[in-house]
């Protein structure tokens, strides 16, 4: 994976949506990949101005993606051994354009941090907790990071690729569910 | 004399401070929180001041089982996602590796797929109806929906041999064609279902305890409702004029006329309502797909992802070869990154999947409809009594197999 700001690649016979081209004509800094395909466009975008490409995205008129679809985690360990390790990847959606976007994230191995958008969208609150909790990825600033799927015992994060998917980790102990 | 019972309350009375509030575990098992949810909940009296909301009890971590299988046998897995409707989740699937390949889907397949899968439908909003309806204490709209469900439920048996976990779906097609009483009890299922749902429809319209407990019991606006990411009948029950099934039409729903039933209010009454009039349409879906049902084959010639016919693979070796080795290394999907969406039961069920070039899926993620719908619940309980509560989960249909994976 390029580094440099602007990368572009495009399969044969698509054109670059107007979502992209807004998007670049803002955050040409930020930008450092984009992959255009007929409803499933997907721009890998720097870590550091997350919350306000995002907030661009909700609020411009011309973009509108006031529906947060999902916000995810991808371990690329064993996918590609140039990339940085973690990928957070988040899926948006316009109700008004009927258009879509994909959010990509790429982020170091000791450095898996990243703003959350809990403040830009709310529903973001739990799907970033289900990123931390299965891969570690610490959302900065989310106002509730606890684990949501696996018990408070569990040691490790399931779903990296360094995790045995036959291990298992039993939960012996009482914890108590807070409020704030 | 005063009696025990009055001194009791007169005890608490005098114990009680003004403000003083108490700890509630509603669930996990307590019945409508299916033994998969716990909510505590901090009390005033009988209404609810905060919550806090645990899930993780089922979680079986399918996305993790999906990188150690093949993309076919990642199907049997979907189907306990929403087990409910497991020919949703199915579909879900396939459609996401058929996009990704550009496979062509054969359109008798299609519409079967259609077929079964708006059954699957109206059998998910008859097990969120009929229960939720029992919760408030309407018992005899259970034995009409489930007689609707039981009676689907024997035409998928008899499709494919199982009831629950049916696995019909597979990438490019279906399992089998249409049995020989197909017609009789498609038939039947069209004629009967609809007249259950009208009996179910006269039993609750005016029935003035369901709508007392129901209307005006967590509301939800339509704003309140995108930003939480809210899809499905929830989101149209606000407002929301969101179906994947409109918007990004598959399986050839672009050729089928339905309408996407919506309500304003957003509150437990009118998610009741817009499920009865998702059920409706749904079966106006079924008797189109019935009437127009294409003949020809029921999975696609792409010898990328389908098995030969039995005849061809024993008698030339190109056959045999392409059937050895779709059996022992799978499928082989170009590497890349994709998602692709269904307008599932409960909302949009979506599915991102990385492929590293391999017989393997590299990386599964499923976006399940109600995990954005759960998220709310500890927010638009504060301020409800315990008893609305049973009317919030129950309209909200949370199903713990696809909330926690």
């Amino acid at each position: 994976m390029t580094e440099e700001a602007g990368h572009v690649t495009e399969e044969a016979g698509h054109i670059e949506p107007k979502t992209i081209g807004k998007l670049r004509e803002r955050f040409a800094d930020q930008i450092v990949d984009v992959t255009v395909r007929e409803g499933d466009d997907a721009v890998t975008v720097r870590r550091e101005r997350i919350v306000e490409i995002c907030t661009f995205l909700r609020d411009d008129p011309d973009l509108l993606f006031n529906y947060f679809i999902d916000v995810c985690g991808v371990d690329y360990s064993e996918f590609d051994p140039d990339m940085p390790r973690y990928g957070v990847i988040y899926h948006l959606y316009s109700l008004g354009h009927n258009h879509r976007i994909r959010l990509r994230v790429l982020l170091d191995e000791d450095d898996a941090k990243i703003d959350t958008v809990t403040g830009v969208w709310k529903g973001a609150n739990w799907f970033e907790r289900e990123a931390f909790d299965l891969y570690g990825i610490e959302f900065t600033g989310h106002p509730f990071l606890r684990r949501i799927l696996t018990h408070h015992q569990f040691v490790g994060h399931a779903l990296r690729k360094d995790y045995d998917h036959g291990k298992r980790q039993l939960c012996t102990e009482v914890w108590d569910l807070e409020f704030e | 004399m005063t009696s025990t019972a009055a001194r009791t309350a007169d005890l608490k009375l005098a114990t009680r401070d003004e403000g003083e509030t108490q700890i509630l575990n509603f669930g996990p098992a307590q019945p409508i929180m299916h033994g998969a949810l716990r909510l505590k909940l901090r009390l005033d009296g009988e209404s609810i001041v905060a919550s806090r909301m645990e899930i993780g009890y089922l979680h079986r971590c399918f996305e993790k089982m999906a990188e150690q299988q093949t993309w076919n046998t990642v199907i049997p897995f979907t189907d306990r996602l929403n087990y409910c409707s497991s020919v949703m989740n199915n579909l879900g699937w396939c459609k996401a590796i058929e996009d990704w390949m550009g496979i062509e889907v054969p359109a008798r397949a299609q519409a079967i797929r259609v077929f079964f899968n708006e059954m699957h439908r109206i059998m998910d909003h008859c097990v969120c109806l009929g229960p939720g309806l029992v919760d408030l204490g309407a018992l005899t709209n259970l034995w009409y929906l489930f007689t609707v469900r039981e009676m689907a439920y024997t035409m998928i048996e008899h499709a494919c041999g199982s009831r629950l976990t049916t696995s019909y779906l597979r990438i490019g097609g279906v399992a089998f064609d249409l049995h020989k009483t197909f017609w009789k009890e498609a038939e039947e299922f069209l004629t009967k279902g609809p007249k259950f749902i009208d009996d179910v429809r006269r039993l609750i319209e005016r029935n003035r305890i369901f709508i007392e407990r129901t209307r005006d019991v967590g509301a939800v606006s339509k704003e309140d409702a995108i930003a939480w990411g809210w899809t499905g009948p929830c989101a149209r029950a606000s407002g929301v004029n969101y179906d994947v099934r409109k918007a990004r039409p598959y399986q050839g729903y672009d050729q089928l006329d339905f309408d996407v039933p919506l309500a304003e209010n957003g509150d437990s009454y009118d998610r009741y309502w817009v499920r009865l009039e998702e059920i409706t349409q749904s079966f106006r879906i079924m008797r189109q797909v019935l009437d127009h049902l294409p003949e020809g084959p029921i999975i696609t010639h792409d010898r990328r992802v389908a098995l030969p016919p039995k005849k061809e693979t024993y008698g030339n070796i190109e056959s045999l070869m392409n059937h050895f080795k779709l059996v022992f290394e799978g499928i082989q999907v170009p590497k890349g990154e994709w998602y692709s969406s269904t307008e599932a039961a409960n909302g949009e069920l979506g599915f991102f999947v990385v492929s590293d070039g391999s017989g393997n899926p590299y990386r599964v993620k499923v976006r399940p409809p109600c995990f954005a719908v759960a998220q709310a619940i500890e927010h638009i309980a504060v301020g409800h009594m315990v008893p609305d509560l049973t009317a919030i989960i129950g309209s909200l249909n949370i199903i713990a197999g696809e909330l926690d994976r």
